[in-house]
C-alpha cells in the first residue's frame, strides 16, 4: 500500500493502545479519579455541614431575637403595669397618709382640748387656792398686826424705866 | 557564584565552544552512508528500518510504542503501590502533578461533552499520555538493530503513519460509539457526516509528528549542524510538538463526541 501502511502495523498500534489504555485506566486514571472525587465529595459534605450550621445558628440566632423581642415587650409591659400598679398604691398610700394625718390631727386637737381642759381645771384649782391662800394670807396679815398693835399699845401704856 | 567564579566559568565556556566550532568547520563532514533523499523516505516510510518482533517484522515506530508502554506500565504499578495509596487531601509535589493531569482531560471530557464524559475522559487521558510520551520519547535515542543489521535510533511511534492512522481511526470509533450511545442512529448519521474526521485526524497527528522528525533528521544529518542547535530543534521543538499534539488530537476528539452525543433538546435549548 502507499505510504507504506500495513494493516498488521495497524492493529499492532491498536493492540499496543488497548493494553497502554486498560494499564491507565487500572493503574492510574480510576483510582486518582477516584481519590479525588471522594476528597471532592468530603470537601462538599463538610460545606454542606458548616452551611447547615450557619443555617441554623442563623435560625437560632433569629428564634433568640424573636424571644428577646418578646421579652423586651413583657418587661416593657410589666413595667408599664407596675408603673400603674405603684401608681395606684402611691395613691392609696397618700390617701391613707391623709387619712392617717386627718386622724392624728383630729385626735391631737383633742387631745390638746383635753389637755387645755385639763390645764384649765388644774389652773382653776390653783387659782381657787391661790386665792385662798391669798385671802388667808391677808386676813393672817391683818390678825397678826392688831395683835402687833395691841401689843404696842400694852407696851405704850406701862410706866417707862 | 561569585563575580569572579562566573566570570572565570563564562571564559572557560566560552573557550570550549569556540575549540568545538573550530573543530566543526575544520574537520568537515564524513561521508554519509545513505543520501539525504534516502534518509528522508526512511523517516517516512520506515520500509527498510523492519524490526523482528515476536516472528514478524514491524516497524521501527511499533517497537517505540510498545516500549512506551512497557515503560508507562512499570511508572504506573510504580505509583499505583507505592503512591496512590498514600495520597492526602493536601497534596504534594507529585500527587498535585498526578491529580492535574487526571483532572486536566476529565475536566476536558467534562467540560466538551457534558453528558456521558466518564469514558471520553479515560480515553482522552490514555490518548493525551500517549502522544505526549511518545513524542518524547524521540528524545531518548533508543537503538535497535533492523532486520537487515542495521543500527537505528527508535523513532517516535506516531511518526510512523500506521501509529496515526490507529489513533485517527479509534478517536473517530470512539467518537461514534458517543453518537451510538446518547442518539441511537441519529447519533451515527451526525458522526458519519463528519466522514473526514479519521483522516484528517491522523494525518494531522502523523504530519505533525512527521515535521518534528524530518526537521531533527536533516539537522542530524549535517555534522555542522549537529552541536548546539539540536538543544533548540531537538528538545524545544519536541517538546513544544508534544504538547501540541496532545492538546489537539483531545480537544478535537472531546469536542466531537460531545458534539455527536448531544441530545436534540439540548441542542434545541442551546440555540435558543
Amino acid at each position: 500500500m502507499p505510504l507504506n501502511i500495513d494493516w498488521q502495523q495497524i492493529l499492532l498500534h491498536l493492540f499496543n493502545f488497548a493494553l497502554l489504555f486498560t494499564i491507565l485506566y487500572v493503574l492510574l486514571y480510576k483510582p486518582v479519579k477516584k481519590f479525588m472525587d471522594q476528597r471532592s465529595s468530603y470537601y462538599k459534605e463538610l460545606d454542606a455541614k458548616a452551611h447547615k450550621s450557619v443555617e441554623e445558628a442563623a435560625a437560632k440566632q433569629s428564634a433568640y431575637e424573636q424571644r428577646l423581642e418578646q421579652a423586651n415587650e413583657e418587661i416593657d409591659a410589666l413595667r408599664a403595669k407596675a408603673g400603674e400598679e405603684a401608681g395606684q398604691l402611691k395613691e392609696t398610700i397618700l390617701a391613707e397618709a391623709k387619712k392617717e394625718s386627718a386622724r392624728i390631727i383630729e385626735a391631737a386637737k383633742t387631745e390638746a382640748a383635753r389637755e387645755r381642759e385639763h390645764i384649765l381645771d388644774d389652773a382653776g384649782d390653783e387659782i381657787s387656792k391661790m386665792v385662798t391662800d391669798a385671802t388667808a394670807k391677808i386676813l393672817f396679815a391683818d390678825a397678826d398686826s392688831a395683835y402687833e398693835q395691841f401689843l404696842n399699845a400694852v407696851e405704850g401704856s406701862e410706866p417707862r424705866e | 557564584m561569585g563575580k569572579r567564579n562566573l566570570k572565570v566559568f563564562i571564559g572557560i565556556m566560552t573557550g570550549i565552544m569556540i575549540l568545538l566550532l573550530a573543530g566543526i568547520f575544520l574537520i568537515g563532514s564524513s561521508p554519509s552512508g545513505e543520501s539525504i533523499r534516502e534518509v528522508m523516505r526512511d523517516c517516512v516510510l520506515h520500509q527498510n528500518d523492519r524490526i523482528h518482533f515476536f516472528g514478524m517484522q514491524v516497524n521501527p515506530g511499533a517497537i517505540s510504542a510498545f516500549t512506551v508502554t512497557g515503560v508507562v506500565f512499570v511508572f504506573a504499578l510504580i505509583v499505583r503501590i507505592f503512591v496512590i495509596p498514600n495520597f492526602q487531601n493536601v497534596p504534594g509535589k507529585f500527587q498535585l502533578v498526578l491529580e492535574q493531569a487526571v483532572g486536566f482531560f476529565d475536566n476536558l471530557a467534562k467540560t466538551n461533552s457534558p453528558e456521558r464524559n466518564s469514558f471520553l475522559g479515560a480515553y482522552v487521558f490514555a490518548a493525551g499520555v500517549y502522544i505526549f510520551l511518545s513524542t518524547l520519547f524521540e528524545l531518548v535515542g533508543l537503538q535497535a538493530v533492523t532486520a537487515q543489521g542495521h543500527s537505528i535510533t527508535l523513532p517516535a511511534p506516531l511518526s510512523d503513519i500506521n501509529a496515526a492512522i490507529a489513533m485517527g481511526c479509534l478517536s473517530y470509533l470512539v467518537i461514534l460509539s458517543g453518537g451510538v450511545l446518547s442518539n441511537g442512529i441519529r447519533g451515527v448519521g451526525k458522526t458519519l457526516k463528519e466522514f473526514s474526521l479519521p483522516i484528517s485526524m491522523s494525518f494531522r497527528l502523523f504530519g505533525g509528528l512527521l515535521s518534528g522528525a524530518l526537521v531533527s533528521e536533516l539537522v542530524y544529518h549535517f555534522v555542522q549542524l549537529s552541536f548546539v542547535l539540536p538543544v533548540l530543534v531537538g528538545v524545544m521543538f519536541t517538546l513544544l510538538h508534544a504538547l501540541i499534539q496532545t492538546y489537539v488530537l483531545t480537544l478535537l476528539t472531546s469536542l466531537f463526541y460531545g458534539e455527536v452525543s448531544e441530545r436534540k433538546k439540548q441542542a434545541v435549548q442551546r440555540t435558543i
